[in-house]
């Protein structure tokens, strides 16, 4: 499994280069006008990140991390969900970059390539910042009412970590 | 406004937790290494985020986030037919959806909302059952590449940062699937009332 994806990288850049080039895409500057949004969006996460991530330290030193996730281990164990994830499920429907703190920090303490961090990781990709989607298009389209959406998106987010905790058990093992 | 009750309820109990275990000093030092961190992690990611930032942006400028989209309009057409009668809704939600498989939330979200404008006309502010599906869809991401969670691994040292995909398309699959079907469950449940 790892292996495929080692190649996807190298080959996806082969590829969309040459097609890009067969369109006669000035394929360089492309890619170049791209690499300077995305430190846009890193200038935009950075100071978040910033304000964020000193929370979730000062919240774990001071102990108060580990008591909220010995208030709900027993529900998040009859889940299936990782109870060390608490932090992350708890700000991602709020927060992008909060997710993002949580999940590096995560990620960081237990390491990349374990179980949680990588349970934490496809947590990430898998679900979104739901409450700041509803807001953003529903403001944006004039709804006030917005009938059964919450619940139905909450659904999704949940079943996002749900699915991961037990994927990357099947795919990587516990 | 959510955000500031989150930040400030997390420092205040961790000053609450750290004075009543006798462990300020540690809250003390944690605050600055956690600032650190931030700075350390968004230097190390942003290499691999600003590379996949530039292949998207090829892939827009020769036309495959198109192609992509153009993918998408059997499966739209049954998720939101009502709306998809109008040709430039159906081309704003296609091209909405493409945009979030690539990763472009920035595209993603201009063109979403542009399909959410042309669906709420005429509803007077209640969200009608597309409405809802198309947020719905919106917050359940769908990405091919999730470069930031890639970038972030690849920072904290993952042997493959890319190991997570399968996982990750699978996971995201699976929640857009049961958000879409409890919006559908929801909607029977409203109209049976109404």
């Amino acid at each position: 499994m790892s292996h495929l994806t080692d190649v996807i990288v190298p080959l996806l850049l082969a590829a969309v280069a040459f097609y890009a080039l067969s369109r006669k895409v000035d394929v360089y500057s492309a890619l170049t006008a791209g690499a300077g949004e995305g430190l846009t969006i890193l200038l935009r996460i950075f100071p978040a990140l910033v304000a964020l991530l000193s929370a979730i330290y000062m919240f774990r030193a001071s102990g108060a991390m580990d008591a909220l996730t010995d208030l709900l281990r027993p529900l998040l164990l009859q889940l299936g969900i990782p109870p060390e994830t608490v932090s992350l499920l708890l700000i991602r429907p709020l927060s992008g970059s909060g997710a993002l703190a949580a999940g590096s920090d995560l990620m960081q303490q237990y390491g990349p390539d374990s179980y949680l961090g990588r349970t934490a990781a496809v947590m990430l990709g898998a679900s979104e910042t739901t409450f700041y989607t509803i807001a953003v298009y529903f403001g944006a389209a004039g709804i006030h009412r917005t009938r059964y959406t919450i619940p139905a998106a909450l659904t999704a987010d949940f079943t996002a970590f749900f699915t991961a905790s037990l994927l990357v058990r099947l795919f990587f093992g516990a | 406004m959510a955000m500031a009750w989150v930040w400030t309820g997390m420092v205040v109990l961790s000053c609450v937790f750290g004075l009543t275990t006798g462990s300020m000093d540690a809250v003390g030092t944690a605050a600055i290494e956690g600032a650190a961190a931030a700075v350390e992690l968004c230097l190390s990611m942003a290499g691999l985020l600003c590379l996949w930032s530039g292949v998207m942006e090829v892939m827009t400028r020769c036309g495959l986030a198109d192609r992509l989209a153009r993918l998408f309009h059997p499966l739209l057409r049954r998720i939101f037919p009502r709306a998809c009668r109008d040709p430039e809704t159906l081309s704003a939600l296609s091209a909405n959806v493409s945009a979030n498989l690539l990763g472009l939330g920035n595209a993603a979200t201009p063109l979403g909302i542009r399909a959410a404008r042309r669906m709420a006309r005429g509803a007077e502010g209640v969200a009608t059952d597309e409405l809802c599906r198309l947020v719905v869809l919106n917050t359940a991401s769908i990405q091919l590449l999730p470069t930031t969670v890639a970038g972030l691994r690849s920072a904290l040292g993952a042997s493959a940062p890319f190991d997570i995909l399968p996982a990750v398309w699978l996971s995201s699959l699976l929640s857009v699937t049961a958000g879409l079907t409890m919006a559908k469950l929801l909607s029977l449940i409203g109209r049976d009332r109404a």
